[in-house]
């Protein structure tokens, strides 16, 4: 097999904003002193005019966001999910969700991925902080491509909107001609009739070397890339219930994420067996990244063997 | 407008505030009336806006960061001519587009949604910093409390403004001296205020927050300021010119009965009579 092309989203998400400013003049980005490891840094260096370096304070930023979208232009606030999500929750509630404003939030270093900073820095619980605003989107892209194609079409998007990225270099699944990103219309990567994974992020090219194993195997199984978590696609997770068993998989708690969006709408639309794989309600720890993913069982060594678990 | 026409209208204004928190039997007079003077120097003579059209793209920005007081920033805005003065009424009823709290996409006339203290102020930075990097001629201004600035994101904010040189950007304390609990020096000093302002590279100016002619000076002062922001300090008097709620913490967030409506109607009247005298 030859190697696989491997990127960090966070990189991805640095390199579509620094393009997208070359025709979107009123594009501004900011950051709270990270934009190194956010790599806003790389729109820095090209828009330094409309980059804003707000420093040490999230909520501070998440409000300067807020007042500059109020003046017609589409600010990109970018910071770790921890951050982003956590420190600032209060901010994006009430000065960017409440009254719907037009502000990316760009949240990098999601998830245990983050590696060796450990668990004060490794942020399992933002998809189900965001999802719970009103109105607030939540897109978690799964490789270099459709990270790309998310910071566009969320750019594109007139409303609040926050952007899953993470640290780690992840493989390029979705490399191929006819890709086509649309919020909030989920991918079905590879068909299958017995068992349905629905993903999203990280673990995404991990679950469709896990269903080619299982397929192989005599399971035929479906894999869906779920690259926006709201609005989520609630006919894609109905047709995919009718495989009779659906496992979701998320670099994130299994509290409130991925996992949880599909199990209300099959409670009440389609009752159906779910096994949600993700972090099982425990903070992580500090590691290199690849062995971290591989000891919470996100590989896919461990969705194959939780799976397997699931199936008997 | 003169001083004697700003103080008729800031009597407006007061009655107005009492008319839509005695209706909604809840809502914040205290800071609403302590700040009326401000707020009506501001919308009729500082501001450049246009109440037929509330969304114009050179007007000038207000945020309320001490959002609790809508009370008195909806009966500005009515009294300017953004809403009917008698929509007052339905002010925190069901189904009424005046929010308990200021609401950018029902209000008229609000640039911003607020009421969760010390991130206003962010807000308005925001504004000011967009004007900064687009080339608008535009100015923000923004009101806080002084209990209000022990959220640590005003000093955030602070720090931003004043570290981007934002000279189109006008901070102003309403300084009554009193928050729910108490007084603010007993339950969490903030003082001194204005020496903090200066520490974080803002051009300070402290007023009596009632008196126009100083008000009126304070802003000149402010739009004169280059290279820094402005930070107006006006010490005021919570409840102002309704007698029982004058100095009382309790009056903070608290509605008159009809017995203390019919009282604080009687206190504005004359107010007004000593108006007309002069």
């Amino acid at each position: 097999m030859s190697e696989v092309k491997k990127i960090a989203t966070r990189e991805s998400y640095g390199k579509a904003l620094a393009e997208l400013g070359n025709t979107a003049m009123d594009l501004v980005v900011l950051d709270a002193d990270l934009a190194g490891a956010t790599k806003t840094g790389i729109f820095k260096a090209a828009h330094p005019e409309r980059f804003i370096d707000c420093g040490i304070a999230e909520g501070n930023m998440m409000g300067i966001a807020a007042g500059i979208s109020t003046t017609g232009k589409v600010p990109f606030a970018s910071t770790f999910a921890m951050f982003a999500a956590g420190r600032a929750f209060e901010q994006v509630r009430n000065s960017i969700g409440y009254p719907h404003l037009n502000v990316k939030i760009g949240a990098t270093h999601a998830g245990i991925s983050v590696g060796e900073d450990g668990a004060s820095h490794q942020c399992n619980e933002d998809i189900a902080l965001m999802r719970t605003i009103p109105g607030m989107t939540v897109i978690v892209p799964s490789d270099d491509v459709e990270a790309r194609a998310a910071v566009k079409a969320a750019y594109e998007y007139v409303g609040p909107c926050y952007l899953r990225f993470g640290r780690l270099a992840v493989p390029v699944i979705n490399d191929v001609p006819d890709y086509k990103f649309e919020i909030g219309k989920a991918i079905t990567l590879k068909e299958g009739t017995d068992l349905a994974i629905i993903a999203c992020g990280l673990p995404v090219s991990a679950c469709l070397e896990v269903a080619e194993k299982l397929d192989s195997e005599g399971i035929s199984t479906k894999v869906i890339n779920m690259h926006t978590v709201k609005p989520l696609d609630e006919a894609a997770v109905l047709e995919a219930a009718k495989c009779g068993k659906v496992v979701t998989v998320e670099e994130h708690s299994v509290i409130g994420g991925l996992g949880s969006a599909v199990c209300d709408v099959l409670a009440e639309k389609m009752p159906t067996k779910v096994c949600k794989i993700g972090i099982n309600d425990v903070f992580g720890e500090s590691g290199p990244a690849v062995e971290l993913v591989h000891k919470y069982g996100l590989d896919a060594e461990g969705i194959y063997g939780t799976i397997r678990e699931f199936l008997k | 407008m003169d001083n004697l026409e700003l103080k008729k209208t800031a009597l407006n204004v007061r009655q107005g505030i009492i008319d839509a928190v005695y209706n909604a039997k809840s809502g914040h007079p205290g800071g609403s009336l302590s700040a009326a003077d401000l707020y009506t120097f501001l919308f009729f003579e500082e501001l450049n806006i246009d109440p037929k059209d509330p969304k114009k793209a050179d007007r000038d920005r207000f945020v309320l960061s001490k959002g609790h007081t809508s009370p008195g920033y909806y009966s500005t805005l009515a009294n300017r001519g953004f809403f009917p003065v008698e929509d007052l009424k339905t002010f925190r009823h069901l189904g009424s587009y005046l929010q308990g709290h200021p609401d950018m996409k029902h209000i008229p006339g609000v640039d911003m949604s607020s009421g969760s203290l010390g991130q206003g102020v962010s807000a308005a930075v925001g504004m000011a910093e967009s004007a900064k990097i687009f080339g608008d001629k535009f100015r923000v201004y923004t009101l806080l409390g002084d209990g209000e600035i022990q959220e640590g994101q005003v000093w955030e904010a602070a720090m931003f403004a004043g570290a981007k040189k934002l000279d189109n950007l006008v901070v102003i304390v309403d300084n009554n001296g009193l928050q729910i609990d108490g007084k603010i020096d007993d339950v969490n000093s903030p003082y001194p205020i204005d020496k903090k302002f200066e520490a974080f590279n803002f051009h300070v100016i402290n007023i009596n927050g009632h008196d126009f002619d100083e008000i009126r000076a304070a802003f000149k002062e402010a739009k004169e300021t280059k290279g820094m922001p402005t930070a107006i300090i006006a010490k005021t008097i919570k409840g102002k010119d309704i007698s029982y709620m004058e100095n009382q913490a309790s009056w903070h967030g608290v509605a008159p009965n009809e017995e203390q409506y019919n009282v604080a109607c009687e206190d504005l009247k004359k107010v007004g009579e000593c108006l007309c005298q002069k």
